[in-house]
């Protein structure tokens, strides 16, 4: 299969702090990946080096067949092939909904108002809030948002989507409507990071799981496997004590 | 939505209104008692009031024909450094923002100094350092030194609010931008700049009020202000005392309408920021 990310022997410094300790991590096209640890284990950070949010101090990360260096010209087209989603939604506050929607399109793709319009309302209709169109971010509650921010994302039509704790932010109950759409996403074959503590989301929708700790991949294995027999103890610990939670 | 904030907006208004009425009432007091401290220190000092001589420098009508005197020809002089002032100040005050901010040292550096050079002289030793040795350099004559000089001080000020407003817009908002492959500039241009204007433009405004004030320094380099015409007048007519009085007026009915002004458009943005 075709390798949609590969992460070779990464690490990430902030000044003295190791924050990535010799990462390597292999995705591929279709695969959905979810990478759990414990806070402050460089998950985020992790997946910030893949578009570059963070640039990484050595070893080599490929996206869908493009090395990520300086050049800036090709970080731009990178980036629209990879969707981010963030805890926080980081929705434009200042535009409408269905204007979060279109302003990449138009603005990066060059698509028409009306074109980018009918993509957008696509894209509502995929996470379920059609009928949201025509309002601003702060008069949605954060399940709403959060799916706002997926569709935003997609109208990029990227390849690969990044998560990084889509849930956390969100009350309980909001969970779920959120989690069904990223579901619905992954069984259309998305390529996917999933940076989460959910584990019924893990078992439900991801082929491997990455547990991280203090900046390195402690295991990585398939779903079954990761949960059923997991080796390391850390791993142990960590699933006993979320599990229970 | 639109309804509450129509009422919250009605109920403020209301609150306004109520005070205004007190308040018209405590500055006659206060008004009428400095005018008494005024009158009867001239009284005191045996000063002769000459009101009437006044409006002769204000306006003259000669032939049925409107001519501006001296205070209004300096108002003119005022109000024009105060134009290309703002103007220029604007753009220093955005270059220099955008150079703090951005990843050159040697642009972050020359900023800096600009910065604290400006901040930590006094304003009336800018103006001779414009005026006795940059002037003469540049050759530039003195109505643009007051200019440079006025521009460069207030666009100091414009650069630290630029900054804040910039720097003021959540991170994880570029990140978003970026995210979605915008390149910077049209990150700068749909989703920071659109959220830092609201917040930049009233403090902004407000340097256009300091700005006419301070330009009355320009008097002492005999640029034709406002203050230099009331100089001028004073010197031949000895009328210090009305004269300052017309000529401090002149400049309040300039800054308060401007300060009017400001402050509707402030509560059009805001409202247009409640809206949407
Ligand atoms: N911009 C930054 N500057 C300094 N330290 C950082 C920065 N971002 C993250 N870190 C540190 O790197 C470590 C990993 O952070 P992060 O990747 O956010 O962890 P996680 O997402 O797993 O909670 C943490 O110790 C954090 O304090
Ligand atoms: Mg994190």
């Amino acid at each position: 299969m075709e390798q949609m990310i590969s992460l070779k022997h990464v690490f990430k410094y902030f000044g003295e702090f190791r924050a990535l300790n010799d990462v390597s991590l292999e995705v591929a096209a279709g695969e959905r990946v979810v990478v759990c640890g414990p806070s402050g284990s460089g998950k985020s950070t992790m997946i910030r080096c893949i578009n570059r949010l963070e640039e990484h101090d050595d070893g080599e990360i490929w996206v869908s067949g493009n090395q990520l260096t300086e050049d800036v010209k090709k970080l731009t087209e990178i980036r629209k092939d990879v969707g981010m989603v963030f805890q926080q939604f980081n929705l434009f506050p200042h535009l409408s909904v269905v204007d979060n929607l279109t302003l990449a399109p138009m603005k990066a793709r060059g698509l028409s108002k009306s074109d980018a319009t009918e993509l957008a309302m696509t894209y509502l209709n995929r996470v379920h809030i059609p009928e949201q169109a025509a309002k601003y971010p702060g008069q949605l509650s954060g399940g709403q948002q959060q799916r706002v921010a997926i569709a935003r994302s997609l109208c990029m039509q990227p390849k690969i989507m990044l998560f990084d704790e889509p849930t956390s932010a969100l009350d309980p109950e909001m969970i779920k409507e959120v989690l069904d759409v990223m579901i619905e996403l992954a069984e259309d074959g998305m390529t996917m990071i999933v940076v989460t503590h959910e584990m019924g989301f893990a078992k439900k929708a991801a082929n491997k799981v990455v547990f991280m700790d203090q900046g390195e991949v402690v295991e990585s294995a398939p779903t079954e496997q990761f949960f059923s027999q997991p080796e390391s103890d850390r791993t142990k610990l960590f699933l006993s004590q979320i599990l229970t939670h | 939505m639109k309804n509450q904030t129509s009422t919250i907006v009605a109920a403020r208004t209301k609150r306004r209104r109520n005070s205004a009425i007190t308040d018209t009432f405590q500055l006659l007091i206060l008004g009428s008692g400095l005018i008494w401290l005024v009158l009867r220190g001239a009284a005191e000092m045996n000063y002769v009031w000459q009101w009437h001589r006044v409006p002769q420098y204000i306006y003259k009508v000669i032939d049925g024909e409107l001519i501006f005197g001296p205070l209004i020809d300096g108002l003119l002089v005022t109000l024009e450094i105060g134009a290309y002032s703002i103007v220029l100040g604007l753009v220093i005050g955005l270059i220099t923002a955008f150079l703090r901010l951005s990843d050159s040292y040697s642009g972050r550096l020359l900023a800096t100094i600009y910065l604290e050079l400006v901040r930590n002289t006094p304003l009336l030793i800018q103006l001779f350092v414009f005026y006795f040795v940059l002037g003469p350099i540049f050759e530039i004559d003195r109505f643009w030194v007051a200019v440079l000089c006025i521009s460069f001080f207030e666009g100091s000020f414009a650069a630290e609010i630029i900054r804040g407003g910039i720097l003021s817009v959540p991170k994880g908002q570029v990140e978003a931008g970026a995210s979605l492959g915008l390149s910077r500039a049209a990150t700068y241009r749909y989703i920071t700049l659109p959220q830092a204007l609201p917040i930049i433009l009233p403090p902004l405004a407000g340097i256009l009020v300091n700005l006419i004030k301070h330009s009355a320094i320009v008097s002492v380099i005999a640029v034709f202000d406002l203050t230099t015409s009331g100089l001028d007048i004073i010197s031949e007519t000895f009328m210090a005392f009305e004269i300052w009085i017309t000529v401090a007026s002149m400049y309040l009915v300039i800054t308060i309408s401007l300060s009017i002004v400001i402050s509707r458009f402030e509560r059009y943005m805001k409202r247009s920021t409640l809206a949407g």
